[in-house]
């Protein structure tokens, strides 16, 4: 009695603590909401098997316990139950994985207007850089780097020149447009996660991994870096915010382009020639 | 040779059926091979330290592997005080990521992979074949002392300049390498090497394993006679023996990079504002070729569990195991997919999205063989007698995290929804739950089922009811809480707590720890009953759980040097007649002949 009892307060506790803490998803701040649907029917269902499977267990050692007179059953197989478990498991797999699979054609599928974005990421913080006017990003390589040029970006290709370069933790998203981050890292793996969007990628150095999303609700959200990259990781920390169109183009004027930043070298190395 | 005559004699009967005294009911297929000579050893030490008994080895194993779970033990209650309490600056950050690193490899690596093959397949496998001892006693007494050396470059980590590394026990390149991560000098290369120690050793024993149960089962033994103990450490060692070269490759090529600077892995890249001299090699190949071993070590560690459960919950209900082909079958095919499912590791390492699509249903697949076996276990439960010994205990506790961590398992293979909860602690909960805790329920279980086998006495009942259920319950109220922190999305790995701003996790981190530091506490209880018990516990009688399996049947028990005696015992049917409708006993040994239980109405196994 004692131990199905107890077994059955695991059980049902579970249950009771999801519904009794106040813990769950964060509100979603990007379109990923269709993440969070196939997330909650993955919940309910396995849920419900949980507490099908785990109760029928609970029944069964109540029910059966040991009885000096008892005899248990012998039989060592039954085809019918055991096809119609498998064929019902396996239905129950279909229904979760298809609408999985379907969202996940939406991830893998950025959309023709979105803007692209780079995110670098480094031992350990996080910079940004914008594509300018001409809405295309510079080439870049990581040989390039150096304390001039932070980012590795061709001098030779004219599309660099007037890439705006963010050289903060914030990163100012529009609100409602569709963005496509394209990702990269000088030095070791890192990971470009904001919990409120759900979407998140490696940083693999040597190569640009991306995903796409677009914010929904505007506020402040904390960026984490979500693959270990050293002792540091923990404080790899920067902030999106997501902003009306107003908001973002006065954030924007501020900001830099490469040609601006070459022209700062170029006068601090004059001043320094000059001493 | 007396086995062919023996033969001979049974083929004319067989003929002739009516008129002789030896029914054809008790059929036995001749000796295919005649017997081995056995080895005896001739001094203290070959008896007692290079030991070449396979179930002495088993034991040597078992201590060894359970003395570096210790360390790992502390290292993870340590890590819980400094998350949940940081004012203590119990650690700094390079000591956090260092004890991850050692806590997961030890845990994965040397406890429980050492623990289930080297310990469980050597103590079981021979004995419940009914041979003699393993095909090749002097590799298997190698194959323990290589595992000896790779625990010794394992520890001395610790106690070179810059201590252990700290990469994560993933080990990923280039961070694993570069200045940022502690231990990127000494400790990275201790770690390689006792890795590839480990691989070297574990191949020795592992050849031993597979080979023993297909050659020296002994006369009557099919392959569909053995208990699910046998089949599930014969699969994982096959698994063992296919997916262990990945990650000697992977760790020679990474042993490389580290040491001679070659790139395998090292693609261009800056070091600390300094460019780096390496190019061309690929840090995604490191994580292919290393997770192309770690998905199969999930198996490897899981299924010798889910057979030695089997065996548990059906000796303990006294009732056969329910769909016994069955479970045999999904044994193998979860083996066998467990080899095209690795790369659900990486839906977010940035290899290419379409392969989403393919990890996905080989993943979710896999949850079909894996529920059969839950459910068959339940319903071996069903109508049983069900004996609420402490190994029963055990396995229903088991049976409850397996369903939890499996279940959860469900979120994680979907790729879309591994999106937001990868790299958060619902991982964490997942993998301790289905791949920490429930196959240490088992192994618990085991220790309590097996004890008397090896020692001719019985664990205390009481203490080890108080044992289970602080453990069981404990670690269910650690890891629960968890899946509710990576819902929040609080990342995995963090030396400080993330803290939401959407909602504060700090109490609940709290709690986990308390937890911890209980459930760790508790474990004290289990090593007093093991000590006081090898010492002055109540002396077992034969086959104390009345199971059918071949060890228990030895003529001394403990079994003693070659473990049969004269005669090897003959197999007449499968281990799971229990209950048998018609028989006078309630159970009957595979080595009962079916003229001795005449009345029983079993089924042709």
């Amino acid at each position: 009695m004692f131990v199905a009892f107890i077994l059955f307060l695991v059980v049902v506790g579970t249950l009771i603590f999801h519904f009794w803490s106040p813990y769950w998803l964060t509100p979603v701040a990007s379109n990923w909401g269709s993440m969070d649907q196939t997330l909650i029917l993955t919940f309910w269902v396995t849920g419900a098997v949980f507490m099908a499977v785990g109760l029928f267990m609970v029944y069964c050692v109540w029910r059966y316990r040991y009885q000096k007179d008892r005899k248990a059953e012998y039989k060592p197989e039954d085809k019918k139950l055991e096809f119609r478990l498998t064929l019902l498991t396996a239905i129950g797999v279909v229904a979760l994985l298809a609408p999985g699979l379907i969202v996940w054609k939406d991830f893998v599928t950025v959309p023709k207007n979105a803007v692209e974005v780079e995110v670098v990421g480094y031992q350990w913080g996080w910079n940004y850089r914008l594509p300018g006017e001409d809405g295309i990003l510079g080439k870049t390589d990581i040989k390039n780097i150096s304390d001039k040029n932070p980012y590795g970006l061709d001098l030779n290709d004219p599309n660099s020149k007037d890439d705006i370069m963010v050289q903060d933790a914030d990163l100012h998203l529009q609100i409602d447009k569709p963005v496509k981050l394209l990702l990269r890292s000088i030095d070791v793996l890192h990971n470009f996660y904001v919990p409120e969007f759900r979407a998140k990628m490696d940083m693999v150095p040597g190569m640009i991994t991306f995903y796409w999303l677009t914010p929904t609700k505007i506020g402040e959200y904390e960026i984490l870096c979500a693959e270990l990259c050293g002792t540091g990781h923990y404080v790899m920390l920067g902030t999106v915010l997501v902003d009306e169109e107003k908001d973002y183009s006065n954030w924007l004027v501020q900001q830099i382009t490469f040609e601006n930043v070459l022209a700062q070298n170029r006068t601090i190395q004059l001043a320094e020639n000059k001493k | 040779m007396p086995d062919e005559f023996d033969y001979k004699i049974e083929a004319k009967a067989d003929m002739t059926a009516s008129d002789t005294s030896a029914p054809p009911i008790d059929y036995v297929p001749a000796a295919e091979r005649p017997e081995q000579e056995l080895y005896h050893s001739k001094s203290w030490w070959t008896t007692y330290v290079f030991s070449q008994d396979a179930k002495y080895i088993g034991i040597q194993y078992t201590c060894v592997a359970t003395a570096i779970a210790l360390v790992g033990l502390a290292l993870s209650l340590l890590m819980r005080l400094q998350l949940a309490f940081p004012d203590l600056s119990l650690l700094d950050a390079s000591a956090y990521y260092q004890f991850i690193t050692m806590h997961g490899m030890i845990m994965v690596v040397f406890f429980l992979t050492a623990l289930f093959l080297g310990g469980f397949g050597n103590l079981l496998i021979p004995l419940m074949c009914g041979a003699r001892d393993m095909v090749f006693p002097y590799v298997n007494m190698l194959s323990f002392w290589v595992f000896v050396l790779a625990v010794l470059v394992l520890v001395a980590s610790f106690f070179v300049p810059g201590g252990p590394t700290g990469a994560g026990w993933t080990l990923y390149p280039p961070q694993a390498i570069t200045a940022g991560t502690p231990g990127n000098l000494w400790g990275i290369v201790l770690m390689l090497v006792s890795l590839v120690l480990f691989v070297v050793g574990f191949t020795m024993g592992g050849l031993n394993y597979v080979i023993t149960t297909l050659q020296a089962r002994t006369r009557g033994m099919t392959l569909m006679r053995l208990p699910l103990s046998v089949w599930g450490i014969f699969v994982a060692t096959i698994l063992a023996l296919l997916a262990f070269p990945a990650l000697l490759v992977g760790g020679i090529m990474l042993l490389l990079d580290a040491v001679l600077g070659t790139s395998f892995f090292m693609p261009v890249s800056v070091s600390m504002g300094e460019l780096l001299q390496t190019e061309g090699g690929s840090p995604i190949l490191f994580q292919h070729l290393f997770w192309f071993f770690g998905h199969p070590e999930v198996y490897i560690v899981a299924l010798p569990a889910f057979g030695i459960v089997s065996d548990l919950i059906s000796v303990h209900a006294r009732k056969n195991i329910f769909g016994y082909r069955m479970m045999v079958w999904a044994l193998v095919i979860i083996g066998a997919l467990s080899f095209i499912v690795w790369a659900h590791h990486m839906y977010v390492a940035g290899m290419n999205p379409w392969f989403g699509y393919f990890f996905a249903t080989t993943t979710l697949i896999i949850a079909v063989p894996t529920a059969i076996k839950v459910y068959n276990w339940v319903l071996t439960l069903w109508r049983g007698n069900i004996h609420l010994t402490v190994p029963m205990l055990f396995t229903l506790g088991f049976i409850i995290t397996f369903l939890n961590g499996g279940l959860t398992g469900l979120f994680l293979g979907n790729v879309v929804i591994d999106v937001p909860l990868s790299d958060t602690y619902f991982v964490v909960a997942h993998f301790h739950m289905v791949m920490g805790i429930a196959p240490v329920l088992v192994v618990f279980g085991a220790v309590y089922h097996w004890f008397p086998l090896v020692t001719g006495r019985m664990l205390d009942q009481g203490l080890g009811k108080l044992h289970f259920w602080i453990t069981f319950v404990g670690a269910y109220m650690i890891y629960t809480p968890m899946y509710y922190q990576g819902f929040l999305g609080v990342p995995r790995r963090y030396f400080e707590m993330y803290e939401s701003s959407y909602m504060s996790t700090v109490g609940l981190n709290v709690f986990i720890t308390l937890s911890a530091l209980v459930v760790g506490l508790a474990q004290i209880i289990f090593f007093y009953n093991v000590i006081r018990s090898v010492l002055k516990g109540e002396k077992a009688e034969k086959n104390p759980w009345k199971a059918n399996s071949l060890e228990w049947q030895t003529p001394k028990m403990p079994p003693e040097h070659g473990n049969w005696g004269e005669k090897l015992p003959v197999v007449y049917r499968w281990p799971y007649d229990f209950s048998v409708p018609g028989a006078d006993k309630e159970h009957i040994p595979q080595n009962v002949s079916p003229s001795e239980v005449a009345g029983a109405k079993v089924e042709k196994t």
